[in-house]
């Protein structure tokens, strides 16, 4: 219990705490809501990502897959077998996590830019399977009646309650991150991201180590997944598998920090903002997928270790503070 | 008690047989030097020993055990460490981390606290207690073979494999390593060393052990290896060579 209440932990959840009461005080709630939904739902994702990117050192580059499987799963049992949103968003962790460890089987043997490529390759290739099962909607997808939100008092209920899950959600992906972060399984994982041959020879059993960093990351996604496609109404395999939202998470993570508890939850937070203040100014609306690029290329170039890697390597003292 | 049984153990790359029906046993507490030439094969046999390698025939017994072709990381739980010959320090971690790490997944398969503070006392015993909050990055190359060195001994090994490190040292540094390798042993850690080095590595053995193109030539104590003229004509050549050349000179 003593390691809830270390800076480490508190900051990011204190980040969320306040984006996320934020609409109750803002005068347009509806609208702060959708924004903060965006932003924290960024964070989260962003998060559960940097458990395989940030802290074993693999990027997946089409994590994206997770999101829409589990969307996909859950989207499924809501409108095909007519079960209640959270079970449903249960069962759309819980595929996601099986995929993960059944590919995790076969591509956590890769590394590097092999292993990354092979994570696009899985994304496009569940997009096409998607597309070719008719009880899935095929390319159309599926759509949601209006009337399935009665059973949460309405519509407008509904979408606080899908706030309110998503705002839990990301607090426990921080949990979670930070509880790797500063356990022995996570001293293992980084050992891998460090030297995974010389970690091996220490005694790390890695292929067990990845595979389960790999469900891991992916069990959130799944279950975001679910909440944001029953708040949108409708899936299709053009935006559950769409790889350019994939890449915006590592973005953030870069910008923020990979392998820090803090640096995707700021990243998150920095680059939806950015994003959302880029797409409703009048000159940058169309290029905020430029700007993002950009971005990218400064952080890689001049602070690879992003926001909050630059502050720990400053000085011990802010290391304790910032996981 | 044998620690050790490498037996008939051959590893071939393709064409290349890089270990050639390699056989020797090694007794608990010994220091036992492995020599040889550059590419006779030193740093694969240690490869075959804690399982980078799966040996392509013979069999590796540890403690009674067959361990031929399990993974590393199941020799390491069983009490087996090594260093690289190269440098591996997992760079974005601190020295207490790194060091750690051996713990953590060694032989005890400490918790977190109980490997802090095995990691703690074996920094003090290599000399690296005031560098354990730094990066393992930023160290120099004497220390960063002391951090292999502590990552190994942190996991409490029985046997611990060195794989030249005293490379790359100067004199200060290499009598110092001399003195840590000597007390590892007080310790009852029993060694094999790969060693270039040779006053070192005959000073410091028990027994020393030869390889020559994969082949294990000579074996005995460092004086009787070092007067074995097969040993003797690895490294010099053929030592007959020079007198004939001088018996031709006088003609």
């Amino acid at each position: 219990m003593k390691r809830l209440f270390k800076p480490g932990l508190l900051i990011p959840v204190a980040i969320i705490v306040v984006l996320a009461i934020w609409p109750l005080f803002s005068g347009n709630s509806a609208s702060t809501r959708e924004a903060m939904f965006t932003l924290i739902m960024s964070m989260a994702l962003a998060s559960s990502l940097n458990i395989i990117l940030g802290y074993t050192g693999y990027v997946s580059f089409g994590h994206i897959v997770f999101f829409g499987i589990g969307g996909y799963a859950g989207f499924w049992a809501i409108t095909r077998l007519g079960w209640h949103i959270l079970p449903a968003a249960l069962l759309g962790g819980l595929v996601a996590a099986l995929i993960a460890w059944l590919l995790g089987l076969a591509v956590l043997r890769l590394r590097g830019a092999y292993f990354a490529l092979a994570t696009i390759g899985i994304l496009e290739a569940m997009k096409a399977l998607v597309i070719n099962l008719d009880f899935l909607g095929g390319p159309v997808g599926m759509e949601m009646h209006f009337s399935e939100y009665k059973r949460y008092g309405g519509p407008m209920q509904s979408l606080w309650m899908v706030y309110w899950s998503m705002v839990f959600l990301a607090i426990l992906v921080v949990v979670v991150s930070y509880f790797v972060k500063t356990s022995k399984f996570g001293l293992g994982l980084m050992a891998i991201r460090e030297d995974e041959d010389a970690a091996e020879v220490m005694g790390v059993i890695t292929p067990r180590a990845k595979t389960w960093a790999y469900v891991l990351s992916a069990v959130f996604p799944g279950i975001i997944g679910v909440l944001f496609f029953f708040k949108n109404g409708n899936i299709e395999p053009g935006d559950a598998f769409r790889l350019h939202f994939s890449i915006e998470w590592i973005v953030m993570i870069m910008l923020g920090g990979a392998g820090t508890v803090l640096g995707p939850v700021l990243g998150g937070g920095i680059y939806q903002w950015l994003r959302k203040t880029l797409l409703t100014s009048p000159i940058f609306k169309d290029y905020q997928l430029v700007v993002a690029g950009v971005m990218l290329l400064i952080i890689v170039l001049f602070v690879p270790t992003g926001i909050i890697g630059w502050i720990r390597t400053r000085s011990a003292k802010l290391r304790r503070v910032f996981e | 008690m044998k620690i050790l049984e490498v037996k008939h153990v051959t590893k071939r790359f393709g064409g290349l047989t890089a270990v050639n029906d390699v056989t020797f046993d090694l007794e608990e507490g010994e220091i036992l030097g492995l020599i040889g030439p550059n590419g006779a094969g030193k740093t694969t046999l240690f490869n075959c020993i804690n399982g980078v390698y799966k040996p392509t025939e013979g069999q590796i017994i540890f403690r009674g055990k067959d361990i031929t072709g399990l993974p590393t990381y199941r020799s390491a739980h069983l009490g087996l460490s090594r260093t690289h010959q190269i440098v591996r320090p997992l760079n974005e971690l601190t020295v207490l981390e790194n060091a750690m790490v051996g713990a953590c997944y060694g032989r005890e398969n400490m918790n977190l606290s109980d490997a802090r503070k095995t990691a703690m006392e074996v920094l003090e015993f290599v000399g690296m207690a005031d560098k354990a909050e730094v990066l393992a990055g930023v160290l120099n190359v004497a220390q960063k073979k002391r951090l292999e060195m502590a990552r190994a001994l942190s996991a409490k090994p029985y046997l611990l494999l060195l794989d030249e490190v005293l490379a790359g040292l100067n004199t200060a540094e290499v009598t110092a390593m001399l003195d840590t390798i000597r007390d590892i042993r007080e310790q009852g850690v029993t060694i094999i060393m790969i060693e270039h080095i040779m006053h070192a590595v005959m000073n410091l053995s028990d027994r020393l052990i030869v390889l020559n193109y994969g082949s294990l030539i000579a074996e005995g104590t460092p004086e009787e290896v070092s007067q074995n003229p097969e040993v003797i004509e690895a490294y010099l050549g053929d030592p007959d060579l020079a007198a004939r050349l001088l018996e031709e000179e006088k003609v």
